[in-house]
């Protein structure tokens, strides 16, 4: 692995890279997590901590350290941490390893804006690295509105808590999506991240990059011989990314009014979808040579035109879903009635290379859709001569080769077979599945844990660099420009699978939705 | 529980395809057929075990209980498929009579197809595994030495009749602890000198871990009897200071590194069914296993 930011040169005696049974554990360190009460820290962060200690991968010489505007002790930080590993744990909550945990506690009280503060927080890791062994190394997780990322990142500068200025200590930080809301303003979000931090020190966690199912796709196309000889134009009819939500926005509209699917998921969990779907096969698995696979073929995706025939957005209307009556977009808390926020995208994406020209990529997005679910589904070709009559293959469709992202991870296949007890040769769709749980029930950790993991180890390949972001903001930015200056998105029934325009513009190029 | 008495290996294995189109579900996902080779007195623990780690590893599990005697060779087996124990297929069957000798003819007609097999012999092992009948079958064939009235002489046992492919679950029972003291070694440590290990008397996996500390940092390691289960502290002596992780309870160990506050590790003893799945998450040859155990040779 490239590990740009490895000091540790050194040698570790016990450690034979043939012993199959010792995990990866983390070297020590502390975290320093900035925004403790958002729902992020609470459910996802703190929970895959305690769940990473539980299972033995957090050295003993680990420091979490919260910062936040409370007046809080450290042991009344440590009984939020609790409530939620409680809460929210994948793995049984065990006293022995809390206790472990709970000794590394620490809470700063102060504004993210004050100097003092940073002053504070800077005596604290300096004590752990003494008291606790943390030795010097710490993580910054912003899980803050990325509208204070200047002012923290400031401060972290200034006070010098950014810099180890020992060679065999390190600095990263990690920030969440949304990483800008265009291109230029991930440009500038990168050019602040990068005059504080070096590129290799800076994690941005996209957390469908650490589920297995996503990992899984570099797996299954590169690793066996059946499916890659059919992964290209010669046999591929379209490809179609849907990620599908049966959610409203619920309470998030401060977030969401103005960012919309296209930014929300399109920009980075489907295009990174399309990317790893679509790649040339890596020289290696190390985070350079996937990274310069995904750059490329990001790089070869152009936009058919006109936009407004090859792209279709929406707004759920009122409406019944599954039963219930829900609200429409526009009558829901904290949104204006006026608002001009898609909840639904749907585009066509190409990709000028051999392998792909004259495939469209359909990438579709929503809430409030029939069910939860998402999935890459490649569509083929239908066979180039079927030798039955014509009423015999009357219900059979194009073979589709499927991963299920979630729920329900793993592969379906769908092609078609006789219906037995028929006297004539009647040809049906049938599908073979392949589900995850069931061969590998142990390796279904949550992202976070694989990703906190993977900060803490240095190991970057799982993490979007920002050349991958921009070149992502490049494909949809017009896009976006074009609806800004185009009137309203559409109106769609609420437990459907988007407005009328999503299908007639797949319908246009004689293909048609899967229904997930 | 299906029953079936005075039956066949095909019986029994049609039985339990049968017993899935039932169920509505004819094909599975199971990831491999275990083996266990038991006597009466072991193989509720081995196979309740084997039930609990299927749910992690989806698999057939064989149990066969030899009953040698006089009378008619005779096969009789119970069979549990799915259902609330978890995703697996339970087949228990005792060899009565002269087919005592002969499990391999009734196992071979149960083996899943094109998937591993790993054989488990609770207590009473063969000297070499890979060449018992039975074991023939499996490139995953695990023993357990703690389970002899000399555990030491046990390990020999294994040592001598070692081939690729075989583990102990005395080995499997030290993984934490390995893990626990590779972690301290992720950073630069001033050199050991010398090494203590205290732990229950006659126990296989103190002299492996013996063996593993030995080999890796190159220092004597002395093994001294202690009155706390299993292995309950190791003392590490540097030119800083000593390094001890203290386990007393068996559950959390207090970790002592020099100049820095003592901390607490989670360091719990595990059950068998968590043994075995960790055995079976890799099915290849365990190539510092052999490393070690060939050390434990004095």
């Amino acid at each position: 692995m490239a590990k740009t930011e490895q000091p540790d040169a050194h040698l570790n005696p016990l450690r034979d890279p043939q012993d199959q049974r010792l995990p990866r554990v983390a070297g020590p360190c502390a975290l320093v997590l900035f925004g403790v009460t958002g729902d992020l820290s609470r459910k996802k962060v703190m929970p895959a901590i305690y769940d990473l200690a539980n299972r033995g991968l957090l050295p003993p010489g680990f420091a979490l350290v919260g910062f936040a505007r409370r007046d809080w002790e450290d042991q009344d930080f440590a009984e939020i941490v609790r409530a939620s590993v409680q809460e929210h744990c994948r793995t049984p909550f065990r006293e022995e390893t809390w206790r472990q945990l709970q000794s590394g506690i620490r809470f700063v009280a102060g504004d993210l804006s004050d100097p003092a503060a940073y002053e504070v927080l800077g005596e604290t890791v300096r004590e752990l690295d003494k008291t606790r062994g943390t030795q010097g190394n710490h993580a910054f997780y912003l899980s803050i509105p990325p509208s204070m990322f200047p002012v923290v990142l400031e401060h972290l500068k200034s006070s010098g808590l950014a810099y180890s200025g020992q060679p065999d200590s390190w600095r990263r930080v990690v920030i969440e999506k949304p990483f800008g809301h265009d291109l230029a303003s991930a440009e500038r979000l990168n050019d602040l991240v990068d005059a504080v931090f070096p590129p290799g020190s800076v994690f941005r966690i996209d957390h469908y990059l650490g589920k297995e199912t996503v990992q899984n796709i570099l797996a299954v196309r590169f690793a066996n011989a059946m499916f890659e000889p059919l992964w290209n134009a010669n046999y591929v009819s379209n490809v179609q990314i849907t990620m599908a939500e049966d959610i409203g926005i619920g309470g998030r509209a401060g977030y969401y009014d103005g960012i919309g699917a296209t930014r929300d998921v399109i920009q980075n969990h489907l295009l990174q979808l399309l990317a790893l779907t679509a790649m040339e096969e890596p020289i290696s698995f190390n985070a350079d040579d996937v990274r310069a696979e995904k750059v490329k073929v990001l790089s070869a995706v152009t936009r058919p035109g006109p936009i407004g025939e090859h792209a279709s957005r929406g707004q759920y209307a009122p409406g019944w879903q599954g039963g219930i009556p829900v609200r429409g977009f526009l009558e829901e808390d904290g949104i204006p009635a006026d608002s001009r926020t898609e909840t639904f995208a749907a585009i066509r994406l190409d990709i000028a290379t051999r392998r792909w020209a004259g495939v469209p990529f359909y990438l579709r997005a929503g809430k409030r859709l029939g069910r939860r679910v998402t999935e890459v589904a490649i569509v083929f070709k239908t066979a180039p001569h079927l030798p039955f009559d014509a009423s015999s293959v009357h219900e059979l469709s194009n073979n589709a080769f499927v991963f299920r992202i979630q729920p329900d991870e793993g592969i379906t296949v769908r092609f078609g077979s006789k219906v037995p007890n028929t006297s004539n040769m009647h040809v049906r769709d049938v599908s073979m599945d392949f589900q995850y749980g069931d061969s590998f029930v142990d390796t279904s950790p949550e992202a976070y844990e694989r990703l906190i993991l993977d900060v803490l180890l240095g190991d970057p390949p799982l993490f979007p660099r920002h050349e991958e972001v921009d070149l992502a903001w490049r494909i949809l930015d017009p896009i976006l420009d074009h609806w800004e200056d185009n009137g309203a998105p559409e109106q769609y029934a609420s437990g459907g699978w988007g407005p009328a325009s999503a299908y007639s513009m797949i319908e246009r190029d004689g293909n048609a939705w899967r229904r997930p | 529980m299906i029953r079936l008495d005075d039956t066949s290996g095909s019986a029994v294995a049609a039985a339990i395809s049968a017993e899935r189109h039932r169920q509505g579900s004819p094909t599975t996902g199971m990831v491999l057929t275990m083996l266990i080779v038991t006597d009466e007195e072991h193989q509720a623990d081995a196979t309740a075990a084997a039930v609990t780690a299927a749910r992690q590893h989806p698999m057939r599990i064989v149990s066969l209980i030899p009953r040698p005697g006089r009378g008619e060779p005779r096969l009789d087996a119970e069979i549990a498929v799915g259902g609330d124990d978890g995703p697996g297929e339970v087949a228990v069957l005792r060899l009565r009579g002269p087919l005592s000798g002969h499990a391999n003819s009734v196992a071979i007609p149960l083996l899943l197809s094109d998937t591993p097999v790993v054989a488990y012999w609770p207590s009473d092992a063969p000297d070499i595994p890979a060449e018992d009948p039975i074991g023939r079958h499996a490139q995953r064939r695990i023993t357990d030495c703690a389970s002899a009235d000399d555990p030491l002489a046990e390990l020999q046992r294994r040592r001598i009749g070692y081939r690729p492919g075989d583990t102990d679950l005395s080995w499997t029972r030290l993984t934490p602890w390995r893990s626990v003291l590779a972690s301290i070694f992720d950073q630069s440590i001033a050199q050991v000198s010398s090494i203590q290990i205290g732990a229950e008397p006659v126990s296989a996996s103190a002299a492996l871990l013996q063996t593993w500390l030995g080999n890796g940092l190159s220092s004597p390691v002395e093994l001294v009897d202690t009155d706390g289960l299993g292995i309950s502290v190791v003392r590490m002596s540097t030119s800083e200071g000593d390094i001890v992780i203290e386990r007393p309870d068996g559950a959390t160990a207090l970790l002592h590194l020099p100049h820095i506050a003592e901390s607490h590790v989670a360091l719990p003893r595990r059950d068998l069914a968590e043994l075995l799945a960790e055995e079976l998450r890799r099915l290849d040859p365990d190539e510092v296993y052999e490393k070690t155990l060939m050390g434990t040779h004095s």
